[in-house]
C-alpha cells in the first residue's frame, strides 16, 4: 500500500498571535514552528503504524511550502515518513494548496491519502475534502480510527450524535483526528536516518486562488474577572443568573 | 439565490440548522434575494418550518439517504447549478466539513470555513472567520462568481420570522455510494457540545473520574453538556469526544463553566469564543483567570457541592 501523508507547517501552539503590514500578514518573527499536530500525531504516526504491521507499506510526505518548510519535513521523516515532496510555492488559498497536492498524488498513483483534521492557524479543515474531490475519490472526513484488510478500509468517523463506522475500497482519503493513534517522539537513529531520505522538490502547477486574505482582527480584549468568595459560592450563581443571566 | 444545506442529524432538524437558515436569509436579504434549503433524506421534522428562519423554497432529495460526502457534493452541485445559486452555506459541522470543500472544487467557488458573521457586500464579497483557533479572525474575499461559506455553530443568533416554507422535491440523479456504513454507535440523551449554550468541564484539578460528579450534576441541572481538558481525556478519565481546546473540539457557548482547568493558551485556544466564562480554581494565578467574566479562587471539591445546591434551588428542582 502506498501512504502520502499531507503535512503542514504551523506556528507552534504558544506562538503570540500578532500581525504585521497593517494586519496583513502574520507576524512570524521569533516564532517557532512546529508539524500541524494533527498531520503528526494522527495522520502520520497512523500511517508509521500501518507499515509497521505490513512492511511493503510506503509513506511519502507531501508539504507546500518554501524552503523554511524543510525542518518541519525532515522532522516528520525522522518520525517514520520513507521520502517526502515539497512543492515549492507560498500559500494562497485551500484550493490553491489541495490543487498542488492533487498533483502530485495524481502522478504517484496512492492507495491511501491522509490529511489532519484541519491546521491549527487557518482552520479550515478543507485539504482533504478538495483532494477528493479533485482526484474524484471517496472521502472520511474526521476519522478517529482506520483499519485496512487488503484494500478494504475500515473507518469510523465522528458524526454528531456519535460514531459512524464506515468501509470503502481503497483508493480513499481520510482527515484524521483524535483517537487515530498517539503521539510519538522522532528517536536518535529516526533523526539520523532522516537526513538522508530522499526530498524531492518540486515546482508547482499554475493555478489561481479563489480566495484571498484581506486582512486579520484580533478579538476585543476582556473586561477582567469578577471575583466571587470561596465562602459564598451562591453569590456566583446569582451573578450569572441575575447580571449575566445566561441560565 | 442563496442555497443552503440543511444537516439532518437521525432526521431531525438541529439547531444549526435553524442557525444556517437565519444566515442563509439574511445573506440573501444583503443581496436582495432569495434563501432556498436543500435537505438529502428523510425528515421526520415538519421542513415547513424553515419558513420560520427566513427560507421560501425547500428542495427535498429523499433519495440521498446514507451519508456520503462525495454523493451529497454531487447533488448538492446538481440543485446549486439548476437553481442558480450565485451563494452556498453549510454549517461548519461534522458534515459541513466532510461536503463544503468538495463543493467548492466541483463548482470552482471560492470557500470560506468557520465564517463568525455576515459577509460584507459593502465592497466585493467578504468573509469573517476563525483563525488560530479562536485567537483571531480573518476577513476573506472570495473571488468567485459562485461564494460558499461554512457557518461556525454557536456563532449566529437565530432570527425568527413569520413564514412557512414551500417543499418541493428536487429531481437529480443520486449516485450509488462507494462507502458502506457497517455500524453507528449513538450517543444519546447528551447535548451536543458544539450546539450546546452552556458547557461545563472539568480538568485535571478533579482528581479522579470518581469525581465527576461535581460536573455532570451541574451539567444536568443547567441542562448543559459537559467537556474536559486535553490530559482528561488522554488518561481516558472523560471520552475523547469531550476533549475541547486547540487540537480538541472548538466551542462557543453563552457559558463555558471551567472547573480544576489551568487555561493553558492550547485550552483556551478552543473555548475563548464563549460569551460568559466562569473559572474555578484553587491556584489565584491560574491563566485561565485572566480569560474569565467570573471566577472563584477556591477548591472545588468544598465550592462545586454548594453551588450545584444553590442552582437546584433557583431551578426548584
Ligand atoms: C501542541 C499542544 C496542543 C494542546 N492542545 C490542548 C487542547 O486542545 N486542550 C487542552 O485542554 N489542552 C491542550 N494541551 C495541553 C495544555 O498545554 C495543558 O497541559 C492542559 O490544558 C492542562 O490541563 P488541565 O488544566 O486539566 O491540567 P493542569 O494544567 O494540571 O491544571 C489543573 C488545574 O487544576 C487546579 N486544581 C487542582 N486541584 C484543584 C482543586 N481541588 N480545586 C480547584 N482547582 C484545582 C490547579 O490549580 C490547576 O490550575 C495542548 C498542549 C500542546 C503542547
Amino acid at each position: 500500500m502506498k501512504i502520502l501523508v499531507c503535512i503542514s507547517k504551523t506556528p507552534d501552539t504558544t506562538a503570540k498571535i500578532a500581525f504585521a503590514d497593517n494586519n496583513t500578514k502574520f507576524a512570524s518573527d521569533g516564532v517557532q514552528w512546529i508539524i500541524n499536530p494533527y498531520d503528526e500525531w494522527y495522520a502520520l504516526v497512523r500511517a508509521i503504524e500501518l507499515k509497521e504491521v505490513d512492511a511493503t507499506t510506503s509513506i511519502s510526505l507531501v508539504t507546500v511550502g518554501g524552503a523554511e518548510a524543510d525542518p518541519i519535513i525532515r522532522k516528520a521523516l525522522a518520525l517514520g515518513g520513507d521520502d517526502a515532496i515539497r512543492i515549492n510555492a507560498d500559500s494562497h488559498d485551500s484550493y490553491y494548496i489541495a490543487s498542488q497536492i492533487a498533483a502530485v498524488a495524481k502522478e504517484g498513483g496512492y492507495d491511501l491519502i491522509f490529511t489532519g483534521k484541519e491546521t491549527i492557524d487557518y482552520n479550515g479543515s478543507s485539504i482533504g475534502g478538495m483532494v477528493a474531490e479533485l482526484l474524484d475519490l471517496p472521502y472520511i472526513s474526521l476519522a478517529t480510527k482506520f483499519d485496512i484488510a487488503g484494500t478494504t478500509a475500515t473507518v469510523v468517523r465522528e458524526i454528531e450524535a456519535g460514531k459512524e463506522t464506515n468501509q470503502a475500497n481503497l483508493p480513499l482519503v481520510v482527515s484524521c483526528q483524535k483517537g487515530m493513534a498517539e503521539q510519538r517522539i522522532p528517536n536518535m537513529k529516526g533523526i539520523m536516518g532522516a537526513r538522508t531520505k530522499p526530498l524531492k522538490v518540486v515546482e508547482p502547477i499554475t493555478i489561481d486562488a479563489l480566495t484571498t486574505l484581506a486582512s486579520f482582527d484580533l478579538p476585543l480584549a476582556k473586561a477582567g474577572v469578577k471575583l466571587v468568595s470561596a465562602d459564598t459560592p451562591e453569590e456566583l450563581v446569582r451573578l450569572l443568573h441575575e447580571e449575566a443571566k445566561v441560565f | 439565490m442563496v442555497l443552503v444545506y440543511i444537516d439532518l442529524v437521525e432526521g431531525k432538524l438541529k439547531k444549526s440548522a435553524f442557525e444556517v437558515a437565519s444566515y442563509a436569509a439574511e445573506t440573501a436579504k444583503l443581496l436582495g434575494t432569495n434563501a432556498y434549503a436543500i435537505v438529502l433524506g428523510n425528515s421526520t421534522d415538519d421542513l415547513t418550518s424553515l419558513g420560520k428562519y427566513g427560507i421560501t423554497k425547500v428542495h427535498t432529495v429523499a433519495a440521498a439517504t446514507a451519508f456520503d460526502a462525495q454523493v451529497f457534493t454531487k447533488v448538492i452541485a446538481d440543485a446549486a447549478t439548476q437553481l442558480n445559486a450565485t451563494v452556498v452555506i453549510f454549517s461548519n459541522n461534522l458534515n459541513g466539513k466532510a461536503i463544503a470543500p468538495r463543493l467548492s472544487v466541483r463548482l470552482k467557488a471560492g470557500f470560506v470555513s468557520g465564517a463568525v458573521a455576515l459577509p460584507d457586500v459593502s465592497n466585493g464579497f467578504v468573509v469573517k472567520k476563525n483563525v488560530f483557533s479562536g485567537k483571531a479572525f480573518a476577513n476573506v474575499a472570495i473571488r468567485t462568481g459562485v461564494k460558499i461559506i461554512s457557518l461556525n455553530p454557536n456563532s449566529f443568533n437565530i432570527v425568527v420570522v413569520d413564514g412557512s416554507a414551500e417543499v418541493i422535491a428536487f429531481a437529480t440523479p443520486v449516485d450509488v455510494s462507494k462507502i458502506e456504513i457497517t455500524a453507528t454507535n449513538k450517543v444519546t440523551g447528551e447535548v451536543l457540545l458544539t450546539e450546546a449554550e452552556i458547557v461545563v468541564s472539568g480538568g485535571r484539578g478533579l482528581k479522579g473520574p470518581e469525581n465527576w460528579g461535581l460536573v455532570t450534576d451541574l451539567a444536568k441541572l443547567l441542562g448543559a453538556a459537559t467537556a474536559c481538558s486535553r490530559p482528561v481525556a488522554d488518561i481516558h478519565w472523560r471520552p475523547h469526544h469531550e476533549h475541547v481546546g486547540q487540537t480538541g473540539i472548538a466551542i462557543a457557548p453563552n457559558l463555558y463553566i471551567a472547573i480544576g482547568i489551568s487555561g493553558a493558551i492550547q485550552h483556551l485556544a478552543g473555548v475563548n469564543r464563549s460569551k460568559t466564562i466562569v473559572v474555578i480554581n484553587k491556584d489565584p494565578e491560574a491563566p485561565f483567570f485572566k480569560a474569565a467574566d467570573y471566577g472563584i479562587v477556591g477548591d472545588a471539591f468544598e465550592v462545586m457541592p454548594k453551588i450545584i445546591d444553590a442552582v437546584r434551588k433557583l431551578k426548584g428542582a
